[in-house]
C-alpha cells in the first residue's frame, strides 16, 4: 500500500513534542493543495496517540500508519477540504 | 506561502494550533494592519493582546500622558510611566511581548481634519477613546473610509460593545443618533468605573479584530453587546442598519467630518 502512495513532501517530526509536532504538521499541509500527501514521522508515545486524532479532526484522511524499525511512526495524511 | 522561523512557529503555536485561525490565519495577523484609538482603560488591554497575537502593525493614537489615577483600569502604564507619553509607554509594553511588530505611535488629538488620513493606513480600528464626540467622529470617519470599526465604551460597572463593517453592519449612528447633551451624562471622572471592566471590554474589542483578520467566527455586527459586572449578566441587543442613518443611510446627511464640542473626560 505504502509503495503507491507518493508523499507530495515530508515532515520529520522525530524528537519533536506535543503540541509542536502538530504545529509542524499543520504547516506541512498547509503548503499542499487538497488531495495531495504528507508523510509525517512522530515519537511513539503521545505523539503517535495525539497528531492523527488531531489530524482528523481538522478534515483530513489518515491513510496509513506503521512503526518503523527505530520504534517511531510514519504516518501518511491526505490533505482534506480546507475549512474556513 | 510566508515561512515561519521556528521562533514564530513557538510563539504563535496556540494561534496555529486552533482549527479556525492555523498556519493560513497567523500569516493573516502578520500582515494586518490595526488602529487603536486611546491608550487608556480599553486601549491598554488591546494593544497588548494585539501585539501578542502577532498583528504585524499596530497604530496607537493618545494625545495625553500617564497619571497616577491612570493606573487603576490602564494596564500597559506602570507606576515607573508617570509623566510619560501614554502612546510611548504602550508602545513599549507592546515591543516587550513582541519585539518583531511595526507600532506606530501618533501623539496626538484626532480631529476632523487629520483622523481619514491616519485611518486610511489601517485595516481595522478599535475605539477606546473617552468621550461622545470622538466616538461619533471615528465612527463617521470609519463609515467614510470604509474601515471596520470596534465600538466600546465602559462606565461604573457597565459596558457596551459593537463591531461596524461599514456598508453591510449598522454604525453606531444607526442607533445612537448624536452625542447626547454634554450636561445630560455625569463627568466620567466623577462616576468611577471598576478597573478590571476596561480589561474586559477591551479585550473583547481585541478578540473581535483577531476574528476579522482570520475570519473566524461570527462578529458582534449589528448586535449591541452590554455587560453589567455587578451581576456579570452578558446581554446581546439587535441592531438594524438605519436606511435614514445621518451617515451611512441613503442619503446620508453627514457627507463632511467636522469638530464637536468636547467635553472632557478622563475616564478611559
Ligand atoms: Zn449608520
Amino acid at each position: 500500500m505504502t509503495e503507491t502512495m507518493k508523499a507530495a513532501a515530508k515532515k520529520d517530526c522525530r524528537g519533536v513534542s506535543c503540541p509542536m509536532n502538530m504545529v509542524y504538521t499543520k504547516v506541512g499541509l498547509s503548503k499542499l493543495t487538497t488531495g495531495d500527501v504528507l508523510e509525517v514521522l512522530l515519537d511513539d508515545g503521545p505523539p503517535i496517540n495525539n497528531v492523527p486524532g488531531s489530524v482528523q479532526r481538522e478534515g483530513h484522511e489518515i491513510l496509513s500508519k506503521h512503526q518503523l524499525e527505530d520504534g517511531s511512526w510514519q504516518l501518511m495524511i491526505r490533505k482534506g477540504v480546507v475549512k474556513k | 506561502m510566508r515561512d515561519f522561523s521556528t521562533e514564530e512557529l513557538d510563539r504563535y503555536s496556540r494561534h496555529i494550533l486552533l482549527g479556525d485561525v492555523g498556519v493560513e490565519g497567523q500569516e493573516k495577523l502578520l500582515a494586518a494592519r490595526v488602529l487603536i484609538v486611546g491608550a487608556g482603560g480599553l486601549g491598554c488591554p488591546a494593544a497588548l493582546y494585539l501585539a501578542a497575537a502577532g498583528v504585524g502593525k499596530i497604530g496607537i493614537v493618545d494625545n495625553d500622558v500617564v497619571e497616577i489615577s491612570n493606573l487603576q483600569r490602564q494596564i500597559a502604564h506602570f507606576t515607573d510611566d508617570i509623566g510619560r507619553s501614554k502612546v510611548e509607554s504602550a508602545r513599549d509594553k507592546m515591543r516587550q511581548i513582541n519585539p518583531g511588530l511595526d507600532i506606530e505611535t501618533y501623539q496626538l488629538f484626532l480631529e476632523a481634519a487629520n483622523i481619514r488620513e491616519i485611518i486610511r493606513d489601517y485595516d481595522f480600528v478599535i475605539d477606546g477613546t473617552d468621550n461622545f464626540p470622538t466616538k461619533f467622529l471615528v465612527n463617521d470617519a470609519c463609515v467614510m473610509e470604509n474601515i471596520p470599526l470596534s465600538h466600546g465604551g465602559i462606565l461604573r460597572f457597565d459596558g457596551q460593545t459593537m463591531t461596524i463593517v461599514p456598508g453591510q453592519s449598522s454604525c453606531y449612528r444607526c442607533s445612537f443618533r448624536s452625542p447626547p447633551p454634554p450636561d445630560a451624562v455625569p463627568t466620567c471622572s466623577q462616576a468611577g468605573v471598576l478597573g478590571a471592566i476596561a480589561g474586559m471590554l477591551g479585550t473583547i474589542q481585541a478578540a473581535e479584530a483577531l476574528k476579522f483578520i482570520t475570519g473566524a467566527g461570527s462578529l458582534l455586527t449589528n448586535t449591541l453587546l452590554t455587560f453589567n459586572a455587578k451581576t456579570m449578566a452578558f446581554r446581546k441587543i439587535n441592531l438594524k442598519k438605519q436606511d435614514d442613518c445621518p451617515v451611512c443611510g441613503k442619503k446620508p446627511t453627514i457627507t463632511e467630518l467636522v469638530d464637536a464640542e468636547q467635553t472632557t473626560c478622563d475616564l478611559k
